[in-house]
């Protein structure tokens, strides 16, 4: 290799550095939003603004990181909001009923609800070789049918949930909500085993070349599998926290949230056709999407100018995604060509 | 060496690599489509069987009014999905286009104008769908989920939290009354229209044959001179124009609007268009599958409706009916595979260890292995 | 350089056959390995080499024959089967994941592990970066392999090999996108295996590189072993003969036919990277076909003469009109036909009948009033499948149910339907049975009697030889000799391929 394309290619291609730019990126424009608002209105840099911040974005992020391991592998979980639904709601059910239920158990049920409705998702892409899309695209109606028919018009309030289990939904640690870090840990663990456990590193070569993967020995059915699974059970546990945020619940808990997942994923950096992207950077993505929406409240920006921004953010993100791969095809490729003719 | 006679007896079925040979298109579609028929007789049968009026005119006039709107949409979606992307902003342009001819309205604009105004916006926002998928390439389902957000963001800066509701009298009759001579609402006729156009273009001219063609085989369609680029950008702008006369016609059924109309209709019409047997991967798909499509979802909801059962149950059909409608197919080869692996063993078939090699190798090599 | 080999060769492979139902493919594959050796394996396109190279890797059975390993005959159950018994392919397409590092893609599946069965990085990092230096190369471990050059995709996928204990390596056509420079690395690389042992199966066209590097050549013709000799016992010129020694068949019936006004004029072509100043013309009546090893570029040239590649120089004048860049199009309009080079994913819609393959390009033509005629459709198609004799089962049945020949004639009816004045033809006959080659040929013939002008394109000597007026040879993007129809013959074609002529532009 000439001195040339070797210091090119370092340049261009060190791949560790590439994807820490992304979320360090996210970074940055999260602080320059926050700063910006705050120059603006003092009052968005107050502890309570913060932590509202956090709480707000945790269901997000954590949804976001269940996304990402599906969308790494080429899928997509649009299942995820009406998971959220039919947890939240069947849990507070469940403390209704059966009031003396310990907190645990009813994060457990959630889990399990949603890890349920993952396998099924799992089962079917996986085994069945449905296009995810169709699949978890069904299983939304299906749940949000099955949650309508159990909610049967009975919302779920505060006075039939244990304080307990509220408490998680406001308390905090050393200033930090808990969901904050819930959301934290779930993001730390999920992305250490995608690090650091083969079966993490087998699903980004399921989404780079699901050709190369298969012979390379990757059990591709299995990974996705549980890939699903774990989506599904991470949007179990964020409905059993949507229940603790809110306190109260009925038959549209979580519906919509599928979009912002997957707007906040993709903002984060999680390419769309698999392969790359990291938890951190969903979650980030997640936090910079819930930062700019209350950004625009404090600013007294007509909270009506929300969803076109977000909207607008997230194409952007996908253009510049695309246009940052061109750029660094077509600067190694002039590299490479410019020492072909010798 | 190989001697075949050049005026030997054609083989039909040669090998042709690891693929097995398909049914041709429309023999496939056609099965589809009569599995459909058999499940909307089923729909009728039950549907009268519950409620004695129930086949009668005014059962029609409420089925083509409630799904009137999201029939005309997944029109053109179906085309986008034969090529192989989807389009999920529908519903938003649906809302923003109501919205905007609200507005207009409400500021004087006379009706027609405000109408021409929301379909130069429904225009505008399918180009920009064009230009993202088609020119620079991005993918579709993340772009539309963009788009959904930003028209419905649109929606609510042009409105805000206000809610038009006034419309010439004699326009929202159209939510009321029959296109007169007919049982049928104006959403239905115009969506009957549509559909026959629809289904000429789609089956029966240039312009169809290469959409099916970009879907199919894309590079193929291209080394014969179709623009694969223009195709697509087209269909998203038809698309745009299509949703935002759905949006006039459900502002004008429904005598208002405000910016959150239509929320979530898109998974409606996704699934009706892929229940209809348009396949997600692209290539595939008949009008007459959407329309029969679009008339079971619309009698089976009136059924469900009339029988009081709650819209949560509905889903749970719908949902169901979707799932079904992939799975069966999938199912199906996930069979034939299983089948597949377990008479020939886990790998591909053994060659005996040590077979001496025949005089002339060429004639026991003729029984080649042809089920691969 | 001759290393005198040991007695048990690591791999043999004796009278392996296989045939793909009516094309036998491999009737002789017979080779034998030994270890620490650089063998060649040379013969031109359709001699057997891939088919043999796929029954290595496990991913074929022969339907006869016998492999031995270490001297024991084995059956590869497949290609995990083939890795484990230590054979590795390098193909020309290295399937790397473009998102991972280099690293990484060398021990997917297999990483390292430390406490807890967590990856290891450190000591993968540092095992990828000990196997490079064994091959001699300096590649970082730890970047990204998007936009790795295909020259160090290839030594990743030679990493990848050695770190599954591969001790037979094949490299398929391996220096044929590569640079003098990364040439020479490779080269180094293949010396460092074989200082560890390990056997290298070197197959390629180009002679210089193969004398350069290799111990033994193995030459095949036609499906057949010919020869095998110790690289210096034998001359350029024996391989050569070897390889294309065979009377010319009768199979292509030549008609001289009257050359009329020119058709095709280009001037400068140029394709950054890939195509440099190329400059010709095809007249009415005659062919004129582009010859070439793989990846000399002549696919290239019909790309962008056709528009679907964008050329960055040069004009390209079809009947005296200058062709505007990158539209097929306006192309078609000015009387241009290609048959592509990849009749699959290309030239056929593979899941559509004989009757919408044939119309696709002529959907204006079929149309009244913008409805297509399906009258006209359906005899459109019966009239040039009677035409050029296609068998098929009825005219609706998918392409995909068609034997290779009859498919080459459905791509063919599809463009003679539009009467054109240009036909492009790359590799009219690849995968297609003798005698559906023989018709090719013919109807090939009838149309340049016509007044057709055909630019031809073909790996297949014996086509070229036999078929064409004169002989572009290209070689590396440029146009290395033109020879006419009096004046040449198989070796000279070779040697202006291979780069042996002298004074030919290197």
């Amino acid at each position: 290799m000439t001195a040339a394309t070797s210091a090119l290619s370092t340049r261009f291609a060190r791949g560790g550095a590439l994807l820490r730019a992304r979320e360090v990126g996210i970074g940055v424009v999260l602080l320059l939003v926050f700063g910006v608002t705050t120059l603006h209105n003092h009052n968005f840099a107050t502890a309570n603004s913060v932590q509202q911040l956090l709480s707000g974005a945790a269901l997000i992020a954590m949804l976001g990181v269940g996304e990402t391991l599906v969308i790494v592998t080429r899928n997509v979980d649009l299942s995820v909001g009406s998971i959220v639904g039919l947890s939240a709601y069947v849990v507070g059910d469940l403390f209704k009923d059966h009031p003396g239920t310990p907190v645990i158990l009813g994060f457990v049920v959630g889990i399990g609800i949603g890890a349920v409705i993952g396998a099924i998702n799992g089962f079917v892409t996986a085994a069945l070789r449905v296009p995810s899309l169709v699949v978890t695209l069904a299983m939304l109606y299906i749940v949000r049918g099955i949650d309508g028919l159990i909610v049967n018009g009975v919302i779920i309030t505060s006075s039939n949930i244990p304080n307990a289990f509220i408490a998680i939904g406001f308390r905090t640690i050393a200033g930090i909500p808990w969901l904050a870090i819930i959301a934290f840990a779930v993001v730390v663990i999920v992305a250490y085993a995608m690090r650091s456990f083969r079966s993490g590193r087998d699903l980004y070569a399921i989404g780079s070349n699901p050709e190369a993967a298969a012979l390379a020995g990757v059990p591709v059915a299995r990974r996705v599998f549980s890939a699903f699974v774990i989506s599904g059970s991470l949007a179990g546990l964020a409905g059993a926290l949507f229940l603790a945020l809110h306190a109260e619940v009925d038959v549209t808990g979580g519906t919509g949230y599928e979009l912002l997942v997957v707007a906040a994923v993709v903002v984060g950096g999680v390419a769309i056709f698999g392969g790359s992207g990291t938890v951190a950077g969903a979650a980030l993505g997640a936090l910079l999407l819930n930062t700019i929406n209350q950004a625009l409240v404090a600013s007294r920006v007509s909270a009506f100018w929300n969803e076109a921004i977000a909207g607008a953010l997230l194409l952007l993100a996908i253009a510049f995604d695309r246009w940052l791969s061109l750029r660094v095809a077509r600067g190694l490729r002039s590299a490479e060509g410019a020492h072909r003719d010798l | 060496m190989t001697s075949e006679p050049a005026t030997q007896a054609p083989r039909k079925r040669e090998y042709t690599g690891t693929e097995t040979s398909r049914r041709p298109v429309w023999q496939r579609a056609l099965r589809w489509e009569t599995g459909l028929v058999v499940v909307l007789v089923a729909t009728l049968i039950f549907g009268s069987a519950r409620s004695s009026d129930f086949l009668n005119s005014t059962t029609g006039f409420y089925i083509g009014l409630n799904m009137g709107e999201i029939a005309i949409m997944a029109l053109p979606l179906m085309l986008i999905v034969i090529t192989g992307e989807i389009d999920l902003s529908v519903a938003s342009m649906l809302g923003l286009s109501g919205c905007v001819m609200g507005q207009l309205h409400s500021q004087g604009w006379p009706i027609g104008l405000a109408m021409v105004a929301a379909l130069a916006v429904g225009a505008l926002g399918g180009a920009l769908n064009g230009v993202l998928v088609a020119r620079l390439g991005l993918p579709s389902i993340a772009v539309t989920i963009g788009t959904l957000t930003l028209f419905r963001g649109l929606a609510e800066i042009v409105l805000g939290a206000r809610t038009i509701t006034d419309f010439p009298a004699w326009m929202t009759n159209i939510g009321v009354v029959p296109v007169p001579g007919t049982q049928l609402s104006y959403s239905t006729v115009i969506f009957g229209v549509l559909a026959i156009i629809f289904g000429v273009v789609l089956h029966a001219t240039g312009a169809g044959r290469a959409i099916v063609a970009t879907g199919l085989a894309p590079e193929a369609a291209q080394f014969a001179g179709i623009r694969v680029n223009r195709v697509k950008f087209g269909l998203f702008v038809l698309s745009g124009v299509m949703c935002a006369l759905a949006g006039i016609l459900f502002t004008l059924k429904n005598a208002s609007v405000s910016y959150d109309a239509g929320t979530g209709l898109e998974l409606n019409v996704v699934a009706i268009v892929l229940f209809g047997g348009v396949s997600i991967f692209g290539g595939r798909g008949t009008v007459i599958g959407v329309v029969l499509s679009v008339v079971i979802f619309g009698t089976l909801q009136q059924v469900l409706t009339q029988m009081q059962v709650q819209p949560e149950v509905q889903n749970i059909i719908i949902g169901g009916l979707l799932l079904v409608s992939v799975v069966l197919p999938g199912g199906g080869e996930a069979v034939g595979r299983l089948r597949a692996r377990l008479r020939t063993g886990p790998h591909l078939a053994r060659a005996p260890a040590t077979q001496p090699a025949p005089p002339s190798s060429s004639d026991s090599s003729m029984q080649s292995e042809e089920k691969k | 350089m001759s290393e005198q080999p040991e007695e048990v060769p690591r791999l043999t492979l004796d009278r392996a056959a296989k045939a793909f139902g009516a094309v036998q493919a491999l009737v002789d594959g017979s080779i034998a390995l030994f270890p620490a050796e650089a063998h060649a394996l040379v013969g031109e396109n359709g001699a057997g080499k891939s088919t043999l190279v796929k029954i290595l890797a496990g991913v074929y059975q022969p339907d006869s024959g016998t492999l031995g390993i270490d001297g024991q005959p084995v059956v590869l159950s497949g290609p995990v089967a083939a890795r484990d018994a230590g054979i590795s392919i390098i193909y020309q397409e290295p399937t790397l994941f473009p998102d991972l590092t280099v690293a990484e893609n060398i021990f997917m599946g297999r990483q390292p592990l430390r406490a807890g069965r967590r990856i290891d990085r450190p000591a993968m990092n540092r095992s990828a970066g000990e196997i490079f230096t064994r091959l001699g190369v300096a590649l970082d471990p730890q970047r990204q392999a998007r936009g790795l050059s295909v020259a160090d995709q290839q030594i990743v996928e030679i990493a990848k090999a050695l770190s599954a204990n591969a001790n037979v390596l094949v490299m398929d056509e391996p220096t044929a996108a590569l640079t003098t420079v990364e040439v020479e690395r490779l080269f180094e690389v293949i010396r460092a295996l074989r200082r560890e042992g390990a056997a290298v199966l070197f197959i390629s066209h180009r002679l210089e590189e193969v004398f350069a590097i290799c111990q033994r050549v193995t030459i095949m013709r036609d499906g057949r072993f010919v020869r095998t000799a110790a690289a210096q016992d034998i001359t350029v010129d024996e391989v050569i003969r070897s390889m294309v020694g065979r009377d010319l068949d009768v199979l292509f019936p030549k008609t001289q036919a009257p050359v009329g006004e020119v058709v095709l004029q280009v001037e400068g072509l140029s394709r950054e990277g890939v195509l440099h100043d190329i400059s010709f013309s095809v007249r009415r009546g005659e062919i004129v076909a582009l010859a070439g090893l793989v990846g000399a570029g002549r696919s290239e040239v019909a790309r962008a003469i056709f528009g679907i590649d964008r050329r960055s120089a040069g004009r390209v004048t079809v009947r005296g009109q200058v062709l505007p860049n990158s539209s097929p199009l306006a192309a078609m309009a000015a009387g241009v036909a290609l048959v592509p080079e990849d009749r699959r994913q290309q030239g056929l819609v593979m899941d559509l009948g004989v009757d919408r393959n044939v119309a696709l390009a002529s959907l204006a033509r079929l149309s009244r009033f913008g409805l297509i005629s399906r009258t006209r459709e359906r005899e459109l198609a019966a009239d040039w499948a009677n035409r050029l004799q296609l068998k098929f089962g009825r005219l609706t049945n998918a392409v995909s149910t068609l034997s290779g020949g009859n498919q080459q004639k459905v791509v063919l009816s599809k463009w003679l339907a539009r009467d054109p004045a240009l036909l492009i033809i790359d590799e009219p006959t690849r995968g297609i049975d003798i005698g559906t080659k023989a018709e090719v040929h013919r109807i090939l013939d009838g149309l340049v009697a016509g007044g057709l002008a055909v630019l031809m394109i073909s790996s297949e000597l014996p086509e070229v030889l036999g078929m064409a007026d004169r002989i572009l040879v290209m070689r590396e993007g440029r146009i290395a000799a033109e020879l006419s129809r009096a004046e040449a013959n198989e070796d000279l074609v070779m040697r202006a391929a291979t780069g042996q002529l002298k004074g030919a532009a290197a």
